[in-house]
């Protein structure tokens, strides 16, 4: 084995790579507010709404969860265009992101909201609230909580997922190295670059998602332990 | 028109039936005990007072409402009806001062500014205003008890119901909860509670109904349907309780 890395011609195309990675960070942010938007009303509709708007959205999570990401982007991008419905590769890579993620989130939130106590619903009935208001001011919150490390590992998985898209030509991170790598005949050491900046950014979207956490639910540590002395009480 | 009035309630779980035509009548200001064992039904009757749970047939008045079970009903009914349960349940992501504005805020729609100074009122009431910003996880059982009463208290109920409130806590914390009910009973609240605490309803119950398989069996007021009970299940849960 006499392999002679070279990295120069591949680095030579740092801006380049830098556009790939901003579109790759667009599309992961993008799909993950989104999503998580599509999925907090999912799990609104499921425990609130009527039936068969709940059944409705099991359908939707189960085709969503049991389809490849793959086909679900290529449906997009080259079968809605059948029906008039065109959209731009980067379009089509964001909607397949969103509607995937929200599928995986929804279904994550609703292990967070079955994991509310009884109890809390009750105390919001008592106190004259609406369901909706007790989804709301009650349950949701504290849901999300719960999982929160579930949904975190869920959103790095679709950055690193947004790599499929280069299918469909978008040039993210996963497409700009394609091209450098069609460019400058280093695959090798096209592909070693295009890891250790995926790497990076799964790594500081977990650690940022971490923090966020921390922030928005300061009482994650406090609500387990109060389950605990409410289930022995 | 008495405060809360039951009349011939059946109430099954599927084929179980915990309360086998109970009635009970009680007048605005009095305060109530319901004592029994357990699977008495003593549970069960508080919490069909304000509609958690729904009776088969008879009748509950409360305050004017009759218990209907249609949401809108419902919720007309828990505006006037508090209740506080033997775990607590106060919200964990919310302060304590959160925990007592929101349903205010949002059933009744008091402005911000007055749901707080309604919030501080009542937390002194309970004797706990320096907790307005700590999250019940900080708080003892008994505090955070306390806190629940406050949180009922701030719907400014004409009825409150308490559901074995100091069974969760042990001896030293059940104290000052129970200080905090006979100062609202002092005031003049209407109270029904169900306890086991026997010389909290004995000292400041008016009146003691004593539930046994699914009946109200023996009623009286506190002090003499305890030291003169006149059924020998009660007889015996007396001196059961007694030790």
């Amino acid at each position: 084995m006499q392999y002679q890395f070279q990295f120069n011609s591949v680095l030579a195309e740092s801006g380049f790579i830098m556009q790939g990675i901003l579109l790759t960070i667009y599309l992961s942010i993008g799909s993950i507010i989104l999503g998580s938007i599509i999925a907090i009303l999912f799990s609104a509709l499921r425990a609130n709404g009527p039936r068969w708007v709940g059944g409705l959205v099991d359908v939707y999570v189960e085709l969503l969860r049991n389809t490849p990401f793959l086909v679900q982007l290529f449906i997009i991008f080259f079968g809605l265009p059948s029906i008039g419905i065109r959209l731009t590769a980067d379009q089509a890579a964001l909607l397949a992101m969103t509607l995937n993620l929200a599928a995986y989130s929804t279904e994550i939130i609703r292990a967070g909201v079955d994991s509310i106590h009884r109890s809390q619903i009750e105390a919001g009935l008592s106190l004259a609230m609406t369901k909706r208001q007790i989804f709301q001011h009650v349950i949701i919150v504290p849901a999300i909580a719960k999982v929160w490390p579930a949904l975190s590992s869920q959103f790095v998985l679709m950055l690193l997922a947004s790599s499929i898209c280069s299918f469909i030509s978008v040039q993210e991170l996963s497409g700009v190295t394609a091209i450098i790598e069609q460019r400058t005949f280093r695959s090798f050491e096209s592909y070693i670059v295009a890891t250790l900046l995926y790497l990076v950014l799964a790594l500081t979207l977990k650690v940022g998602l971490l923090g966020l956490g921390r922030l928005i639910f300061p009482r994650v540590s406090g609500l387990s332990r109060v389950q605990v002395k409410g289930e022995a009480a | 028109m008495s405060a809360v009035h039951i009349e011939n309630v059946h109430k099954s779980f599927g084929k179980l039936e915990v309360l086998k035509g109970v009635s009970l009548t009680v007048e605005a200001g009095q305060v109530v005990a319901i004592i029994g064992r357990s699977g008495s039904g003593k549970s069960t009757l508080l919490r069909c007072i304000n509609g958690l749970e729904t009776i088969q047939s008879g009748r509950i008045e409360v305050v004017g409402h009759t218990v209907t079970y249609t949401d809108e009903k419902l919720r007309a009914l828990r505006k006037d009806v508090g209740i506080v349960f033997q775990s607590y349940n106060l919200f964990p992501h919310l302060t304590v001062g959160q925990n007592i504005m929101l349903a205010p805020r949002i059933t009744k729609g008091v402005p911000k500014e007055e749901a707080r100074a309604q919030a501080e009122k009542v937390l002194a009431q309970v004797g706990l205003s320096e907790k307005f910003d700590v999250y019940p996880d900080n708080l003892s059982g008994g505090q955070q008890q306390r806190v629940a009463i406050a949180r009922s208290l701030a719907m400014q109920p004409k009825v409150m119901l308490f559901d074995e409130v100091t069974s969760a806590l042990d001896p030293e914390l059940t104290g000052e909860v129970l200080l905090v009910m006979e100062e609202l009973a002092r005031g003049g609240m209407t109270m029904l509670l169900v306890t086991h605490e026997m010389n909290f309803a004995r000292s400041v119950a008016d009146f003691t109904v004593f539930m046994h398989q699914g009946k109200v069996w023996e009623m009286g007021p506190s002090e003499e349907l305890f030291s003169h009970p006149k059924t020998p299940e009660l007889a015996a849960f007396v001196k059961s309780t007694l030790k």
